[in-house]
């Protein structure tokens, strides 16, 4: 709480009632060179616990403002409250999963799950002893020992999630992750993820161009303009997840919401 | 090779170009060429003489010193051009001078500077060799992923890190590529700066034999060296192909 009393008094309200918002970005702004203009004013609120995706025409921003978020690219106005902290860098708390894996081509898959936790200094068997577990969890025992280049894009994604999630950190952002993997193994990936989430207890920022996976995995839906992106809507469908995987996909509010993005995005498109 | 539709592999083209070395020299078309057999027959005599052997490892030294300051050299060198703007502006102009220069004309003046001993070869092998070694450093650098980058950052990492781990792995096959050429570059270096010399290693022994004319040794030192020049680069050459997998699984 001392941390939240430092914050600046206008936001203190917003702060103290209820409190629930692990990220919080207020007024973001970013440009790129005097040309692009890539985010204006954009405020939002990511509750704890919870898979929120930020979805929009292509261009509109959104992978700018996880990156932001992240805390790998700074913004031109406007913070990112990570835990009621401003975002100067890289944190502990967050991890990233990249849209091209971003593996180590040189390190095996236990290397590079365990490379976060490398970083930070824990020792060899401590670290592998964990990355083996998160190997596992998602689905990828027996290919400790394999390289990158040995993988298909689906397990390599894998992997980055298994790196990311190795780290134990609050909040993970996802850039497009199951964009270059093919339509099977995304459906596959996809309720995987739940599956992982509902164990793991993760806040979750995804980024995607795809209403159907937005639709499907989030609990919170953020609708960017075209660029500069500006927030148009923020969406949340309540679809019923506990009758499995399979049954989301019939349920009606998984249809509208569905339908609701499609007309809200339709009109960016000339 | 194909003769008459037979694939021949390539030490059936060497004992081609050796035949015609051998009738060559049997027909004494000029002075300079021994025949083969003779020349292979001073190679096993070389090999038994103590001069040989204290020559080899004079050349050998200067050459792994000089390679050795030249991939500590020019590895950073690279990477800081590849890596800063400012710094390929600055240092990228003479980088590539030197090397396409002749840089051979500079060696007296390097005699002048380091003395007529071993010292002057050393820095020989390095101007020759470091040059490539840094531009081939700096491609590497330019090609490695950004989003990978971005992910070393994302978990924690140190400048320090990256620099000294991150950086240079990723662009591992590109360095080993300059280092293979920086290499072959060296071998040329320790030659033509132990010939300047002309009394340490085999350019000592160069000196001696072509003053008195004695052309199947002369060519049996030249084998040699040609020998080592192609083992060595063909070793690089060895660990870059095992790392091929991984250089072609980049982007």
């Amino acid at each position: 709480m001392t941390q939240r009393l430092a914050r600046p008094p206008r936001l203190t309200l917003a702060a103290t009632t209820d409190a629930p918002n692990i990220v919080e970005v207020r007024r973001i702004s970013k440009s790129y060179g005097n040309q692009i203009e890539a985010l204006r004013d954009v405020s939002l609120a990511f509750p704890r616990g919870r898979l929120t995706t930020l979805l929009g025409p292509s261009g509109c921003g959104k992978t700018t403002l996880l990156k932001i978020i992240a805390g790998l690219i700074p913004a031109d106005a406007g913070d990112v409250y990570v835990n009621g902290r401003v975002v100067t860098g890289p944190g502990p708390e967050r991890a990233f999963v990249f849209q091209d894996f971003a593996l180590l081509p040189w390190a095996n898959v236990l290397r590079n799950v365990a490379f976060g936790l490398e970083l930070r200094g824990m020792a060899k068997d401590e670290r592998e002893a964990l990355a083996a577990k998160y190997i596992r969890d998602v689905g990828l025992a027996g290919f400790e020992k394999r390289y990158p280049h040995e993988l298909s894009g689906g397990m390599k994604q894998r992997v980055g999630l298994a790196r990311a999630l190795a780290v134990n950190a609050d909040v993970i952002l996802m850039d497009e992750p199951f964009s270059a993997v093919d339509e099977q193994t995304r459906r596959k990936f996809q309720e995987d993820l739940l599956q992982l989430l509902a164990v793991e207890r993760k806040t979750v920022i995804f980024v995607t161009h795809s209403i159907e996976e937005a639709a499907y995995l989030s609990d919170q839906i953020v609708l960017l303009t075209r660029r500069p992106g500006t927030v148009a809507k923020v969406l949340e469908p309540r679809i019923d997840r506990s009758h499995g995987p399979e049954a989301v996909r019939r349920d009606p509010a998984y249809l509208d919401a569905v339908e609701e993005i499609w007309a809200m995005l339709k009109q960016y498109l000339a | 090779m194909r003769i008459l539709g037979y694939r021949l592999p390539m030490p059936a083209a060497l004992l081609l170009w050796g035949a015609l070395w051998e009738i060559a020299g049997r027909l004494e078309l000029v002075p300079i060429l021994p025949p083969l057999s003779d020349v292979l027959i001073a190679m096993g005599q070389l090999v038994h003489t103590g001069q040989f052997w204290a020559g080899a490892r004079t050349t050998l030294a200067s050459f792994a010193t000089g390679m050795g300051l030249a991939i500590a050299i020019g590895i950073p060198l690279g990477m800081l051009m590849g890596r800063i703007a400012m710094a390929d502006r600055l240092l990228g102009m003479w980088v590539n001078l030197f090397a396409s220069a002749p840089l051979t004309a500079l060696v007296p003046v390097l005699m002048i500077l380091f003395g007529l001993g071993s010292t002057t070869v050393v820095v020989t092998v390095t101007l020759f060799a470091v040059w490539i070694i840094a531009l081939d450093t700096a491609a590497g650098m330019k090609h490695v992923n950004p989003s990978l980058l971005e992910m070393v950052r994302s978990f924690g990492a140190s400048r320090w890190v990256i620099y000294g781990r991150i950086l240079p792995l990723a662009a591992l096959p590109e360095i080993l590529a300059g280092i293979r050429l920086g290499l072959i570059r060296g071998v040329k270096g320790v030659v033509i700066g132990q010939l300047l010399v002309s009394i340490v290693g085999f350019g000592e022994l160069f000196e001696l034999y072509s003053r008195n004319f004695l052309m199947p040794e002369f060519w049996a030192l030249t084998l040699f060296i040609f020998a080592f020049a192609l083992v060595a680069s063909e070793a690089i050459g060895w660990i870059e192909h095992r790392i091929e997998a991984y250089a072609s699984s980049r982007s």
